[in-house]
Parts: C-alpha cells; structure tokens; sequence
C-alpha cells in the first residue's frame, strides 16, 4: 500500500457552499468571476445572487438529498446557479449543454432531478421523446418571462425571475455526507452513469490543493473544462476558497487555440488547468512564441497520458510556469500526482508517471486475485481515501462490482493498469474497453449501442488505436445490412446527433461480416490488429 | 459592377476552373484526411462539415491550417467561423476573397 493519509491542518469545512460565504466575508470587492462576455462579479454580490437561487429552489420545495439538473452555458450565472443549489442541501447535475437532446433527457431521468436549468436555445431536450415526465419546475435561461410562460411547458419560469427572488435567510443546509453532485461518465451498455460525489470528497481535494499548491487571492484561475467535467472542481471552488479571480472560458473560445492563447496572455493568468489535448492544441496551433504568458505560474493537466515532444515543446514555450501531471478517474478525483522537470530532459521519451498519491488517497496495486504485486510488476490500481465516491446513481449491480474490502477500508477498482517506479506510478494501460479522448472517458460500447441502432448496420464493433497527432482513434467496424452500405458521411452524422462530439469515430470500415472467436463473440484482438 | 462587363469569357472559365480546382483541393483534403475510406461523389460542395457533425474543432483547426499553408493565405480568428468554413463552396469563395485581398 502506498501513501499514509495525513489529516488536514485545520477542520475540512463542511460544505463546498462554505467556500464562497468565507470569501465573500473576507473579500466582498474582489472579483470572483469574469464571465466569457468580459462582464465581472465580486464575492459578494455573487454570494448574493446564489442566495437568491437557494431562496427560489426551497420555495420551489426543493430540499437536502434532492437532484437540480443544469443545460447551460458557462456563464456567471450558471456559477451562482451551482452555488444557490448547493446552499439548498442540493446536489447539482452538470450536463454538457451541447449534447444531444436525448443523451442530456436521459440523464436528467435517470437521477429524477426536481428542478432543471435549461437556457432557452436548448428548449429541445424539454421536447424530446422520454419515458419520464418533465421536472416539477423548469427555468428557462436566457429568455424573458413572457417567453418562458409562452413555451406550453407547465411550471417553467424564466431565470430573470429567479433573480429577483426573496434570499434564503438561513444557511448550512448541506452536511458533508451529503451529495454535491452528480457527474455523467459514458456507461458501456448506451446508458451514461451518474459518479456521485459528497460535499466531503469534494472539500478533501480542495483543501490537499491549497495545502499542497498553495493558491493566493491574487491568482487568475482559467476555467477551460465545462462544468460536467471534474476539472472544473478544482477551478471554481479551490478558486473560490481563496478569494482568485476565476476567468470563465466559453464553448466556442474553448476550442479556438490562437484565442485561447491571448485570453491567456491578455487576462494575465496565473493557474491554467486543462486536458493534454487543449494544451497540444495551444502548442500547435496557438502561436504562443509570439504571446507574453509569463504571469503563468501553475500549469496543471490531467484526463489523458501527455505525450512527451509537445510537452516538451510546451515546457519550452512557457519555462517560468510549475507543471504537473494530476490522476484520477472522476470517480476519485485527483488521487496521484507528479511534478514535471522545466525543461523536460531532451532524452526523454517515455511519458511522464502518474505520481505518487496525494495526501487524502492511499493506493494499492493488486493482481487479478487481488493479491498485491511486486514493486515494478502491472497490477489494476486501487484507491481508497476521503475524495472516493460514493457509487453510481441507481446502479446497484455496478456498485457491487466497483469496490473491494480491504484492510477494513473501502477501495474502488479504477480499471487502469498501473507499474510501481521509484518515481511513483506509472500509468501502463487497460483491459477494458474504455479510452480516453480528449480527457472524457469513452465506453467503446456505448458507442456500438448508438451504431447498432442504425436501420443498415447489422454489426458493429468499435476499437481504439493509438496515433500520435490526435492521441486516440476510434474505428467503427461495420457490416451493412443489405447490398448497399450508408455513406460515411451519414454515419458521421447519424452518430453526431446521439453522441457528443468526442465519441463520433475517425474511422468508419466496412466488413463483409465481423470476425468472430470460437464462441461467436466479436473478436476484437482481429480488429486492433486488423 | 461595370468591371464586369469587360471580363472575357475565357477569363471567366479560368476563374471558374480556380474555384473548382480550390473546391476539389480542399475536398481530397477532407476526404484523405477526415473521411478516409469516403467517395468524392458524396462530399459535396454544400455539404454541411462542421454544423453536421463532419468536422469536429480540432478538424476544423487542421483544416484552417492547411488553407493557409496551401493557398498561401492568412485566416484571422474571427474569419475561421461558420459563415466561411462550414461548406466547401464557402471555403473555396473565401480563399478567393483572400487572394484578391477583398476580405
């Protein structure tokens, strides 16, 4: 076992909602968040309006234990929305505002959310076919209030009503057992399941970052990755604990590297976090030898294995700024981390480890009879710790296969292959069918479930391979139904329309029919080497 | 435009021919790169790539990269948008734009 959990310094506050009231007593007129427009909020007047929505929820009858699903943008007020729910004794539920209708309803289903946050330009997944009815209140974003009484759906009102609404008067609602939120990963049967996290294993992260990294009221944070992603976790409340300023990152800047690159130097941030990808994307397409980033001082990434050449590249662009390698499945969050060496040694061609476990987390690397291994032997890794979650929501038989018992402690099987090193764990791969793509996590499965559906497709097997521009491809081998097979292109779009970007295939091959073993499964170990 | 008037009709085929040896440049690229294994045929000038789903956004980078660095042009951030990079007809009249310096 690794790692000797060390308790913190001071008592561990008991909600996340804490964060912000401390920052708002202590720094009411610093700027807490600037929002993707340029407009600005200071700690007290953000603390204010996420009273306001608290006070709006309760009334609504929402109350501790309950579920409050978001379809918004990053926007000012989709953190003071986070925080008023949080201050409910709510848990919130993050969705990607920019999925497909159905894979968003399906989520906010399956956690039978009370209230859901919808902007208006998303109205669809209120529309789309589902087995359960609507939420008992909807609010509508981005639209006046006659718009929203106007949209035929009972119980809608508008977000500028919520606004104005009388503020919670009373306060700590949450305890720390109690959920914060609910993250949706891609589940291998079709179906995303729900991570769900405490106030506790939250507040565990964030106060081993602020012990670890110490953070000071004067940094700019970026707030790159969305709110459903749990990169963010560390963005806005570490953040926040501290009295930083947190420079929110739209959809659209997200994706444009020579924009990205002079929010970066224009806002003067100190602490950027995000996945390897955004990182190569701003080596290789942001221009960033023309830029003045020097007031970066902590580079962050995590999600993904960081090839090392654009790191190095990276490192080289930006000397002045601390690097490190953060892991952890969302299901921990981070639990192992490593520091980088500036610069990164022109030897070097192996990635960097993934660490050794932080201060909250203890690891264990097991054989598949659970037996530990020997230093420098592959074995699965195990984490237990206070950031560990607390199963998935509504799906008792994976909980039962997620965790193991022992030494009398709780350890969850995070699924990836891990090597012992003297400079902590190296990261070797995995035996399932889960990849990782730009950061997000993807069951290959869920993907041939959503292929499978397809009138054409009479067989569907989805691989990934390894490919040093983009990381990972994904290939989807095919065998059509009839003659004629669809085109790519309709592929491309059929899956565009089921699935978040990130899980559309770069590759579409055709088969007369699937290799098969001698059980009748598909073989795969053909595939990958096909 | 009285400029009009005096083009030639060999000038105008020229042109033309320019513009569909852009579209046909830029559709192989698509192809080979984005689509492999994809027939011409089925790729059309007004296909939709980034508004269905052909293009991700760092396909559309990619992309970006490689107008520049084939038609000799620079493209600004705020010029990489929809409006000029969705179809291939937008693409091939906006690299035409470019190269007459009207955009």
């Amino acid at each position: 076992m690794r790692g000797k959990e060390t308790s913190h310094p001071s008592p561990a506050p008991p909600a996340l909602a804490g964060y912000l009231e401390a920052s708002a007593a202590q720094y009411p007129d610093r700027t807490a968040i600037v929002d993707p427009d340029g407009s600005a909020i200071t700690y007290r007047e953000l603390n204010a309006q996420a009273d306001r929505v608290a006070g709006f929820l309760v009334a609504r009858g929402v109350a501790r234990g309950d579920r409050v699903a978001l379809v918004l943008p990053k926007c000012i007020h989709t953190v003071a929305t986070i925080f008023g729910i949080l201050k409910a004794g709510a848990a919130y539920v993050p969705t990607d505002w920019t999925a497909p209708a159905a894979r968003n309803r399906a989520i906010i289903d399956d956690c039978a959310v009370r209230v859901a946050f919808v902007d208006h330009r998303r109205r669809d997944v209120l529309e789309t076919a589902a087995a359960s009815a609507l939420p008992a209140t909807v609010v509508l974003a981005g639209c006046t209030p006659a718009e929203a009484a106007a949209s035929g759906i009972a119980g809608t009102v508008s977000d500028a009503a919520v606004r104005v609404h009388a503020p919670l008067p009373s306060r700590g609602a949450s305890r720390a057992q109690d959920l914060a939120y609910i993250l949706y990963t891609s589940g291998s049967t079709g179906v995303p399941k729900g991570v769900m996290l405490t106030h506790a294993n939250a507040t565990s992260f964030v106060e081993w970052c602020s012990a670890t990294f110490a953070p000071q009221a004067g940094d700019r944070f970026s707030s790159h990755a969305p709110f459903h992603f749990d990169l963010s976790v560390f963005d806005l409340y570490v953040a926040i604990k501290h009295g930083a300023t947190v420079f929110l990152v739209s959809e659209e800047l997200s994706k444009d590297a020579r924009g990205l690159a002079h929010f970066i130097a224009d806002k003067h941030l100190t602490v950027w976090y995000s996945t390897p990808s955004v990182l190569m994307m701003l080596t290789e397409f942001g221009q960033l030898d023309r830029l003045d980033c020097r007031a970066l001082r902590l580079v962050f990434f995590a999600g993904e294995v960081f090839p090392v050449e654009p790191l190095r590249r990276l490192v080289g662009l930006w000397p002045q700024a601390t690097y490190f390698n953060l892991y952890g499945p969302t299901e921990t969050n981070v639990c192992t981390f490593a520091r980088i060496p500036v610069p990164v040694p022109a030897a070097r061609t192996e990635p960097y480890p993934i660490g050794q476990p932080c201060a909250h987390c203890s690891a264990l690397v097991l054989d598949q009879a659970l037996a530990p291994v020997r230093p420098g032997e592959e074995g699965l890794l195990y984490i237990a710790g206070a950031s560990v979650f607390q199963g998935y929501w509504n799906r008792p038989a994976l909980n039962d296969t997620a965790f193991i018992e022992c030494a009398d402690r709780r350890w969850y099987n995070t699924g990836d292959i891990v090597r012992e090193t003297p400079d902590g764990f190296v990261y070797v791969g995995r035996r399932d069918r889960m990849v990782k793509r730009r950061g997000y996590r993807i069951e290959l499965g869920e993907i041939e479930s959503v292929l499978y559906q397809h009138p054409a497709i009479r067989e569907a097997a989805v691989t990934a391979a390894a490919d040093p521009q983009v990381g990972v491809r994904v290939i989807a081998h095919l065998a059509a139904r009839g003659a004629s097979r669809p085109s790519i292109i309709e592929l491309k779009q059929f899956c565009g329309q089921r699935l978040p970007a990130y899980m559309n295939p770069d590759v579409f091959r055709f088969h007369a029919q699937l290799p098969r073993t001698a059980t009748d499964k598909v073989d795969y170990q053909l595939l990958v080497g096909a | 435009m009285h400029a009009q008037d005096h083009d030639t009709s060999a000038q105008k085929m020229a042109e033309e021919g320019g513009v569909k040896q852009i579209q046909d440049t830029i559709r192989n690229y698509i192809l080979s790169t984005f689509l492999p294994g994809e027939s011409a045929a089925n790729l059309g000038d007004d296909t939709p790539l980034r508004t269905s789903s052909l293009l991700d956004s760092l396909a559309t980078l990619r992309l970006v990269t490689f107008v520049e660095e084939q038609f000799g042009i620079t493209v600004e951030a705020h010029e990489a948008s929809i409006d000029n990079f969705d179809r291939i007809a937008d693409i091939a009249a906006f690299v035409e734009r470019k190269r007459n310096g009207e955009a």
